[in-house]
């Protein structure tokens, strides 16, 4: 006897390998069950701008073909292979639309699997759709996508943070158990912190970007979202590892990470406090929560001590300065000529130069202008020097001070974001409010460092989730799975469960139980 | 540094070949002079004897061996363009004719 549809959305991605290698489940009865999820709620989050259910259920019924079929055919199955999943739609894949949220992109099909989405195949994990996001990753929200925002499962009024909003929200309302992300300034971490859930940038180079549309390439990097911190070490196990399609992937094995997870101590281990990363400027609520979880590591065995990064004050300008630089280099090729949208000039003559105006002009959205707009300046003769030369040697700075708290700490510790999520709109007239979001995940990507944001409880003023962050040395991912396992496993003790059980019922259930929350 | 002002995200504009109307511009100006400003300090941050940084991890001769992978077909690399002819891109006038 199989268990009913919608208790099967609530496992993790870990429990759901384990029943299907069980044989208790089938891939098509976990796949279908997450369809009808997405069904049943997306209309609500508005979490995906394609559900790819024809195909995802084929991969299914392929892997449960094989794993009848026994013998080498079952053998052969990755662990994953039948647990779906959802993908970030800057990822491109053949067989479903990739827009990144713009308009410019809007119907277009990549002739390419991105590597990440080739080694998904490989493991036989159905792809269940593609996943909001603000325009070409650019936010802090969502509110910048061209086909409206995604709402967090706990506050249909609030943000589900971004870029990455899409991915967490699915997880987070148990559309999906897993999801790809990607993090230039944080669009894994913040949205995994305001939705409740897990989420981790690897150490750059650790996951190939080909077939990530670029942002800013020199901070880009895809990683995992999931519910639990192990389904995090699962997944970037199955997507990381050397591409030679990207030059600046890593030839390091990222292969300890599960076991990571699964060490389950963290006895003697130094954890740093950055000084510069909480305090003023932190909601009370978030910082409460974020003291909480070092009394719980320090009780589990851990060493707490402070370190200080001065130069992470000139981080988020910094960023502002690199970033938008690589941006409007990369979205240059966006231009109406090989793909996308083109759109004619209403009057005057008909050359390229023009067409090319009017098409940038109709596909992109506010953000996107003002970030191309702020690189152009920030690249342009005279200001070069002064700007981007400038904002590279902070950059120096900046792993000179990460450096030197290592040299102090294994890992170090956070608040992921300053607060939390806040009203659909709030923030959004006013650009500079909206950056000040990243201030503690921008560091990482400046860095190459590699971070992991988990939940932290509730604020107790808004009953929303509050992240943790925790920062290794680059290429020390292991540290973030074992120390973010235990203190994942310290925190639901405490509550007598996963964080997610106590956000409101979504859907038609929500109906019946008369109202959410 | 000078201030940006909306001259300037015109110019800006017309290089990066985004057209802009007369309010956009405005608005644009407005936004970009609070960012520009509030990343000031960064000029200041690091003397000349801080070396630059552009990758994160840097990486030296990455080389690969000199064979024809995957390719698309004409067809597959045109799958997406606005407009093609014989196997070819097709763009309107590059030279203005007057």
């Amino acid at each position: 006897m199989t268990e009913l549809k919608n208790e099967l959305i609530r496992h993790s991605a870990a429990d759901l390998a384990a029943k299907l290698a069980a044989r208790e489940v089938s891939a098509v009865e976990v796949t279908q069950a997450h369809l009808d999820r997405i069904a049943d709620v997306d209309g609500q989050v508005n979490a995906f701008l394609h559900v790819n259910s024809e195909e995802a259920l084929a991969v299914a019924a392929d892997v449960d073909a094989a794993r009848a079929a026994g013998g080498a055919a079952a053998e052969e199955l990755h662990a994953l292979a039948g647990v779906p999943i959802a993908v970030k739609d800057l990822i491109v894949t053949i067989g479903q639309p990739t827009t990144a949220g713009s308009k410019i992109l809007e119907g277009w099909h990549s002739p390419y699997d991105a590597t990440v989405v080739k080694k998904l195949r490989a493991a036989r994990m159905p792809i269940l759709g593609k996943t909001n996001l603000d325009e070409f990753a650019m936010g802090s929200s969502t509110e910048h996508s061209a086909f409206g925002p995604t709402r967090n499962p706990w506050d249909l009024d609030r943000i589900p943070g971004g870029s990455g909003g899409g991915s967490a929200a699915a997880v987070a309302a148990f559309e999906a158990p897993l999801a790809l992300g990607t993090d230039t300034g944080g669009s894994i971490r913040q949205p995994g912190a305001v939705t409740g859930t897990v989420g981790v940038k690897p150490t750059y180079g650790a996951v190939s970007r080909y077939g990530a549309i670029a942002m800013a390439s020199s901070l880009d990097q895809i990683g995992p979202v999931s519910r639990t911190v192990l389904d995090s070490a699962l997944l970037q196990e199955v997507i990381g590892g050397h591409d030679p399609f990207d030059s600046t992937s890593l030839t390091d094995p990222f292969n300890d990470l599960v076991a990571a997870a699964r060490l389950g101590n963290v006895d003697g281990m130094k954890i740093g406090i950055v000084k510069e990363l909480h305090g003023e400027g932190y909601q009370a609520g978030v910082e409460k929560r974020f003291n909480e979880s070092l009394q719980l590591l320090k009780d589990a065995g851990a060493d707490i001590v402070e370190v200080s990064c001065p130069n992470l004050k000139y981080a988020l300008g910094a960023y502002y300065l690199i970033m938008p630089s690589e941006a409007s280099s990369n979205l240059a090729k966006f231009d109406g000529v090989r793909f996308g949208l083109r759109e004619l000039p209403k009057d005057g003559p008909m050359t390229i130069e023009r067409v090319m105006g009017a098409t940038r002009a109709a596909g992109f959205g506010d953000e996107v202008k003002r970030r191309i707009i702020l690189g152009t300046y920030a690249l342009s003769a005279g200001y070069y020097d002064a700007y981007y030369g400038s904002a590279q040697k902070v950059r120096t700075l900046i792993q000179r001070d990460f450096d030197a708290a290592f040299a102090k700490a294994d890992v170090l510790i956070s608040p992921t974001a300053p607060t939390t999520a806040f009203k659909l709109g709030e923030k959004l007239e006013d650009p500079l409010a909206m950056y000040l979001n990243d201030v503690a995940t921008i560091p990482a990507n400046l860095a190459g460092i590699p971070g992991l944001s988990l939940p932290g409880g509730l604020a107790d003023e808004d009953g929303l989730p509050v992240g943790i962050q925790l920062l290794a040395p680059a290429r020390q991912d292991a540290r973030l799975y074992r120390v973010g396992a235990v203190l994942e496993s310290a925190l639901e003790e405490k509550w007598g469960g996963p964080i997610l059980a106590k956000a409101p019922v979504l859907g038609s259930a929500a109906t019946t139980a008369g109202g959410s929350n | 540094m000078a201030a940006i002002n909306r001259d300037d995200v015109a110019h800006l504009a017309r290089l990066a070949h985004i057209e802009m109307s007369a309010e956009e511009l405005d608005r644009m100006a407005v936004e970009l002079a609070v960012i520009v400003d509030s990343v000031k300090s960064v000029s200041e941050a690091a003397g000349d004897d801080v070396p630059a940084t552009s990758h994160p991890i840097p990486l030296t001769n990455v080389f690969r061996e000199d064979v024809v992978g995957h390719t698309f077909t004409a067809e597959q690399a045109l799958s997406g363009a606005p407009d093609a002819f014989e196997n070819r891109f097709k763009v309107p006038a590059i030279l203005d004719e007057d």
